[in-house]
């Protein structure tokens, strides 16, 4: 059972939350001008890595709001959690 | 290879089985292959085999980071059955269902295969809709169904709960009679014979660390033991499919989950057939040994970890008792978790890649053991003649930017 610090309700278990899966995939702005690979890309690929993952997870038991999450998908260990907008830990701005 | 027959039976209890020939060599790796498969489950062995056997290419390699047979293929929970929806689908499973049943004389190896019957359970009208809509679409593909009411569904599993008062109460099932479940770790050592017989070189504990590249052509594996050569490889490595197709520089519509599966205690004989539920969502059968194999789902994020999450277990064991009040005083003995490969469409990937003479065979998410055969089939095909054979030819890369998605998350059997 993991435990996810919700950034507005502190600690709680992990059957409170709903996954969102991979965080910051930004969706693409010049839409007419992508082509179906670029298009596939955004909508399917996945990075999907052994290690280090941020995510977005959602408070659906609690305060129902989106967040980030920086867990190692191998060890299952959250290592930290911002919110949307926040800068991303370990990333310079 | 010496053949397994009553006669050899004899005659090694006369030396107490002290001298049976082994199964298979461990030789150490060449400097090149022909071909390398990567991963030595299932798949990847079978994939080896018919890559000799039907297409006489015997220089092959397959690399395995650990043991054969001991990531997906040592912890799912056997359930063989060719009952899905689409054409592509089920023309890919069915395959697969007509090698089963004469793979333990193909491989002179008992796999135990069992055709004991699969039952898909209904527990809502929408529910018995699909499941009439996927028995008619099968049997246009000529593939056998047969759509139960509740009453039938008792006759032919007599412990299930088919109470009205239920909680979600069953209606019905779609059956399929030519399903059921195989030894898993035998289809591996099956497969793994028979490729080492026809000259296979198994390669194990040797972990592949880098696909070295020489423009858009692979020219080999490095690996723990050293650079391996060859001008094709196809990767068969299932939750590890990502991390594999990023040392190609590959991405994949791949998001890898834990799935996990227990084992009760042996027990007599209680149930004739595989029984699954989408709807309350577990699935159950009973080994020749006794032992009760239930299935979980998959837990909802993403990991490597190969164990799942407590909360999981749970919902699955609520969902049997459910279906079998009779087992809540049963005991379990084991609990485990592999990692499965989800595509967006609850449909595996086997083809060619961007990179020349790169395969994968992936994604089969939450249902692979069932298409063991059939995935080594059509895998050694793709491989062999460098374009996909028409049974796998919908299940390419490009879909995922052509569009033309195969969404089978219905007869998936495991919600995600």
């Amino acid at each position: 059972m993991l435990e996810i610090t919700c950034p507005w309700c502190g600690p709680r278990e992990e059957s409170e939350f709903s996954y969102g899966g991979e965080a910051h995939i930004t969706r693409p702005l010049d839409t007419d001008a992508l082509s179906d690979a670029q298009w596939g890309d955004y909508l399917f690929m996945r990075k999907n890595p052994r290690g280090l993952h941020h995510e977005q997870w959602m408070h659906a038991y609690g305060c129902r709001r989106w967040f980030n999450v920086v867990r190692n998908t191998l060890t299952y260990q959250i290592t930290s959690v911002y919110k949307v907008g926040e800068t991303i830990p370990g990333e310079k701005q | 290879m010496k053949k397994y027959s009553i006669f050899s039976l004899v005659r090694n209890a006369l030396s107490y089985h002290e001298n049976w020939q082994a199964a298979w060599r461990s030789p150490p790796p060449k400097k090149e292959y022909d071909v390398i498969i990567i991963g030595g489950g299932g798949h990847g062995l079978a994939t080896a085999y018919y890559l000799a056997k039907e297409h006489g290419i015997t220089n092959v390699a397959v690399i395995e980071k650990g043991w054969i047979g001991g990531g997906n293929t040592g912890r799912n929970t056997t359930i063989v059955r060719s009952n899905y929806l689409w054409d592509e689908a089920t023309h890919l499973y069915e395959k697969s269902m007509k090698l089963w049943e004469g793979l333990a004389q193909d491989l002179n190896y008992n796999v135990m295969f069992s055709q004991r019957g699969v039952m898909n359970l209904g527990h809502s009208l929408q529910d018995m809709r699909d499941i009439t809509r996927r028995v008619n679409a099968n049997r246009l593909n000529g593939v056998d169904g047969e759509v139960l009411d509740a009453q039938q569904v008792k006759q032919f599993e007599p412990l299930i709960n088919i109470s009205p008062d239920a909680r979600y109460p069953i209606l019905g099932a779609s059956l399929q009679r030519r399903g059921g479940s195989a030894r898993h770790d035998a289809v591996a050592w099956g497969f793994a014979r028979g490729a080492d017989a026809h000259g296979v070189d198994i390669i194990q504990k040797c972990e592949v660390t880098g696909i070295r590249r020489e423009g858009e052509r692979v020219v080999g594996v490095e690996t723990t033991q050293g650079l391996i050569r060859a001008s094709k490889v196809g990767v068969v490595t299932a939750g590890s499919s990502s991390v594999l197709a990023g040392l190609a520089g590959l991405r994949l519509p791949i998001e890898s989950h834990p799935l996990q599966a227990f084992v009760s205690e042996p027990v007599k004989p209680v149930l004739n057939s595989v029984i699954m539920s989408n709807a309350v969502h577990g699935y159950i059968s009973q080994t020749d040994k006794g032992d009760l194999v239930i299935g979980a789902g998959i837990d909802a994020y993403t990991g490597y970890g190969q164990r799942g999450s407590f909360p999981v277990i749970e919902h699955a064991v609520q969902a049997i008792m459910e279906l079998f009040p009779a087992f809540s005083r049963v005991r379990m003995n084991r609990q485990w978790g592999g990692i499965v490969d989800v595509c967006p469409d609850a449909c595996p990937i086997i083809g060619l890649t961007p990179v020349k003479g790169l395969y994968f065979n992936c994604g089969w998410g939450t249902g692979g053991f069932k298409a063991t055969p059939g995935s080594g089939w059509v895998f050694a095909h793709t491989i062999a003649q460098n374009r996909p054979h028409e049974l796998n030819a919908a299940f390419s890369l490009e879909r995922f930017s052509n569009g033309h998605l195969i969404d089978e998350h219905g007869a998936a059997g495991v919600a995600h």
